[in-house]
């Protein structure tokens, strides 16, 4: 059995106990994706399953058997920025930097949710297949992220700055191979 | 010099009275920061200046490296039992299951635990790190509901969690006492802070406000609080020979090594704690018993230990805010004039911890009154010790005061800025002290302006949007500026011109090494590029608490006191030949990678070419500032305005904050653009002391009900609007830089100007937090 993390091919673990979470940060020793309540209540641990934000902490790593996953390592690094890191930075849209990459992943799939049409609890028309993120819509859809520093306005500017409406996106989030190495 | 070392101790908390006044009665320029700091002339350069956080690309890729994520050969896994007795004692902990469990390698409980010293609690000495000063798994006794009673060590942490989950314990409960107003009913104690007592009492208050023509009375209640960082609690340790190494998430690096040193019968210098990365802080991350509990754990199983406490776990071994009752009775005059302020109330804690909640300070600066009773009275209960958490005291003291105020402004017909315009002090009233810095009017002006608070409703529920009922409120916002004694810093400058600077500080969201690198560029005329800040490591030198909003003070201070030793030096070893020649210390300055003479800039000479001439690569120096005796010769405090516009939703009664201003006075600001993030982040931690948090504590048993974060609530992105931040920016001329902490006066006065807002809105007086909506219908 084995899973893609970042583009590289790893084997899943024999204890089937293992979360998602733990598989990266203890067994591939990738600790950008942060653990903070194991419990699906905080958002630190969001990673992108095939494009797809999941918590990590409620998944266990058997379940994501053939499946391409990418963590905040395979956004960006520090020499080469994702434009949303960079926008992070710029906007000061963290202070302590623990759930920030949890609040990059999440928002990097949310931007494709809302441009597929995906609607969220303060969509007022559940017909239309296209949404802007405006300001409710966007921290509605980010608030399963927890930011206890409380630095949102600076992370939904970085995001508004980044995707604007949501509508101009690409079609999957950019993933830089050179950072899975 | 007997007046200085007393004086010392005075600051320090033990010594009162008499010395204190001598420091205040002292000339201006005795005292650290009689004379202006330099840097304050220095307008167009790094300090001031927006610049990104230079660990942000670390942060924001995830490379930042945590505590719990330092790679370490060996590693065994740790996980905790907690006690689900308040007291009593463990008559039997059967540990066999856990023992024979796949994967275990020992199990750690009282009766085999190495001896250990109890921990030095808080406050109790210049280095004490503890929460509390329970002896750490010693014995069979119960102290607690949560108090940990066995320690898994195993290869994995799947392992260790399923072990842990095998162990079983019996206890023998003792009697207790978990309920706040039992306790309060048997009698309270008066309680002191730093020292000193909580009480101050100018004429006779009672008296007064019965004379007074206008008061109001009224009781306020405040629930417990945890801090909840984001990142769990966590450390990776490791014994190499005699040495312990301990990954810590630290807000007190120097003090934590000396505390487990003590505790462990070593050097301090055998303790090595690094804390590089800290994944939120608020008062909690300091030494409770997780970090001694793996130390000890390590040395049993004779490996390195990671040690990450689950979120329950941190709730039960983590203290957090205590929760208060407040009375504040305040008598007016017609024209708005106090006659009597009256903010007196009771708190819980432990009988194993010091702080009682000092929700009075507000109080002691704020206003002018012309009689005052201020006073805290503590019960002790059987719980986990309460702590520190963003703004101890000045965060609920400030709720209660600050609605008081805004229901007097109700009753006299007064608007409640020009209330509190009114009564503003000339002089800090408890103390007789004068104000080292204080423009909190200007702070109000130009908050009312830019918030549009003339644009309020005098007369509350008249507005209305559709279902939702909408009103403005306001309340002042105010923190003590603290810097405490035991700062030092080590500067290190190369014939490259490269400066390095060590100190034991922390980084934990405040920007600390991005500030610091603009504090200390300009100071030494150097560029950012030339400047190394090294922290968060208990080698490097200076006992700098990241708490009560000092630590830029303290690291100011000791870089200021390292500066002038450097520039000594550099003077000595220049000569004869140097331009600056016969120049002393005071005479120069620093400008462009070099040294000047202050009034005449054109007589200057390179670092480089100093150090080239004496053959030298490098200098070092290490200074430490003189104790912190200007605290007691002004008094020191921030300011600001808040403003809030709620929207109550008239059917269902729920509360949301729509727009929200904090105007600051907080002496000059070092980074707008960090700085502001920690206004806002205080302000919402204050939207969520308003509106959402509370520990909910089961007063029967003693335990905490709501161990997690989806039943603790704190601000999400939805709660939060785009929150305004203005300040005045007048440097304080007494402090470092000219600067104040900021990290914690956002948090003050934010659940006040809510309440007052929701009763702007509706008509209604909340004066329990948290506001939730079922106290609105």
């Amino acid at each position: 059995m084995t899973i893609t993390v970042n583009g590289v091919s790893a084997a899943l673990p024999d204890d089937l106990r293992v979360s998602l979470l733990d598989f990266v940060r203890e067994h591939l020793l990738l600790p950008g994706t942060k653990k903070g309540c194991d419990q699906g209540a905080c958002g630190a641990c969001t990673i992108l399953a095939d494009g797809e934000r999941i918590l990590s902490c409620l998944a266990l790593a058997v379940q994501y058997d053939g499946r391409s996953i990418t963590t905040i390592e395979g956004l960006g690094t520090v020499d080469a920025l994702h434009p949303l890191q960079q926008a992070f930075v710029e906007h000061d849209g963290f202070q302590c930097g623990y759930c920030t990459p949890g609040q990059i992943c999440s928002a990097v799939a949310m931007v494709e949710e809302a441009r597929r049409g995906v609607p969220s609890h303060v969509t007022s028309d559940l017909t239309s297949d296209r949404f802007d993120l405006d300001h409710d819509e966007l921290r509605e859809r980010m608030s399963g992220n927890l930011c206890r520093c409380g630095a949102y306005n600076g992370i939904a500017a970085a995001i508004h700055a980044t995707y604007g409406d949501g509508n101009t996106v690409s079609d999957k989030p950019q993933v830089m191979p050179e950072a899975a190495e | 010099m007997n007046i200085i070392e007393d004086a010392k101790q005075a600051v320090q908390g033990l010594v009162q009275g008499a010395m204190a006044k001598a420091v205040a009665l002292a000339p201006d320029s005795w005292m650290p920061g009689g004379e202006p700091d330099p840097l304050i002339r220095h307008q167009h350069g790094h300090v001031g200046k927006p610049l990104s956080r230079i660990d942000g690309p670390r942060k924001v890729t995830g490379s930042a490296t945590f505590s719990a994520e330092f790679p370490v050969d060996g590693m065994v896994y740790a996980a905790v039992v907690f006690a689900t007795i308040a007291k009593g004692r463990l008559v039997e902990i059967d540990t066999r299951s856990a023992e024979a469990s796949p994967g275990v390698i020992s199990v750690m409980t009282h009766r085999n635990a190495p001896k250990l010293n109890p921990p030095p609690v808080f406050m109790s000495s210049s280095k004490a790190a503890g929460g509390d000063n329970l002896p750490i798994m010693q014995d069979d006794r119960i102290h607690w509901n949560g108090q940990p009673i066995a320690v898994v060590l195993a290869e994995s942490q799947e392992f260790a969690d399923h072990a842990a989950s095998l162990i079983c314990a019996t206890y023998e409960a003792d009697v207790t006492l978990t309920n706040f107003a039992v306790a309060i009913a048997k009698g309270t104690e008066p309680s002191l802070f730093m020292g000193q007592p909580l009480h101050n009492e100018i004429g006779d208050a009672e008296k007064a406000l019965k004379e007074a023509p206008v008061a109001v009375d009224a009781t306020y209640r405040t629930p417990r609080h945890n801090h909840n960082a984001i990142e769990l609690h966590a450390v990776t340790v490791a014994w190499t020979g005699d040495t312990l190494r301990i990954h810590d998430a630290s807000q007190l690096v120097a003090h934590t090594a000396w505390s487990v040193a003590q505790m462990f019968g070593m050097d301090e210098k055998q303790v090595v704690v690094t804390s590089p990365f800290v994944g939120g802080g608020f008062g909690g991350k300091c030494l409770w018993q997780h970090q001694v509990l793996a130390a000890a754990a390590a040395k049993i199983v004779g490996r390195p230990v990671r040690l990450v406490l689950s979120r329950e776990g941190v709730y039960r071994v983590v203290g957090g805010r205590t929760l208060t009752e407040q009375r504040v009775a305040l008598g007016a005059d017609k024209h708005g004039k106090f006659k009597a302020l009256i903010h007196t109330g009771v708190i819980a804690k432990t009988p194993s911890n010091i702080l009682p909640e000092p929700f009075i300070m507000p109080a002691r600066s704020a206003y002018a009154s012309e009689t005052m009773l201020l006073d805290v009275q503590a019960v002790e209960l059987d719980m986990l010790a309460n702590t520190f958490m963003r703004a101890p005291g000045e965060a609920v003291g400030t709720f209660a005061l600050e609605s008081a105020i805004d229901e007097l402004a109700d009753a006299l017909g007064i608007d409640p800025i020009e209330l509190r315009l009114r009564n503003e002090p000339e002089k800090e009233p408890t103390s007789g002290l004068p104000f080292s810095s204080r423009h909190v009017v200007e702070a109000w002006k130009m908050g009312a302006e830019r918030f549009g608070w003339d644009q309020r409703s005098v007369k509350p529920g008249l507005v209305r949007d559709g279902e939702w009922l909408v009103g403005l409120g306001c309340a002042t916002a105010t923190y003590p500026y603290y810097r405490m004694p035991g700062g030092a810093a080590r500067i290190t400058l190369t014939r490259l011109g490269q400066a390095t600077v060590d100190i034991a500080a922390h980084e934990m969201g405040m920007g600390t090494a991005t500030v610091q690198t603009q504090v200390v560029a300009e100071r030494l005329g150097l560029s950012l590029e030339a400047i190394t800040f090294n922290y968060g490591d208990s080698t490097l030198p200076g006992v700098v608490l990241a708490g009560g909003s000092q630590q830029t003070a303290s690291i100011g201070a000791s870089v200021i006191a390292a500066h002038r030793a450097l520039v000594k030096e550099l003077i000595k070893i220049a000569g004869n030949d140097s331009p600056l020649a016969g120049l002393k210390p005071d005479e120069v300055a620093s400008r462009d990678a070099g040294l000047c003479k202050a009034d005449d800039p054109s007589r200057f000479e390179t670092y480089a070419s100093i150090l080239e001439r004496a053959h030298r690569d490098e200098i070092r120096v290490e200074a430490s500032p003189p104790d912190p005796l200007e605290t007691m010769h002004w008094s020191m405090h921030s300011h600001g305005a808040m403003f809030c516009e709620v929207r109550v939703n008239a059917v269902t009664g729920e509360p949301r904050v729509s727009r929200f201003l904090g105007s600051f006075d907080c002496g000059r600001i070092l980074n707008s653009k960090t700085a502001a993030s920690q206004f806002r982040g205080g302000i919402i931690m204050g939207l969520g002391l308003a509106l959402m948090e509370e520990t909910q504590f089961d007063e029967r048993y003693g335990r905490i009900m709501n161990p997690s974060l989806s039943e603790y609530h704190v601000p999400v992105h939805m709660d939060v609007p785009d929150i305004d931040v203005i300040w005045t920016d007048i440097p304080d001329p007494h402090t470092p830089m000219g600067a104040h902490g900021v990290g914690e006066i956002g948090i003050t006065g934010t659940a006040a100007a809510v309440a007052n807002a929701i009763y702007n809105a509706t008509g209604k007086r909340m004066r329990d937090l948290p506001i939730t909506l079922d106290k609105l219908l």
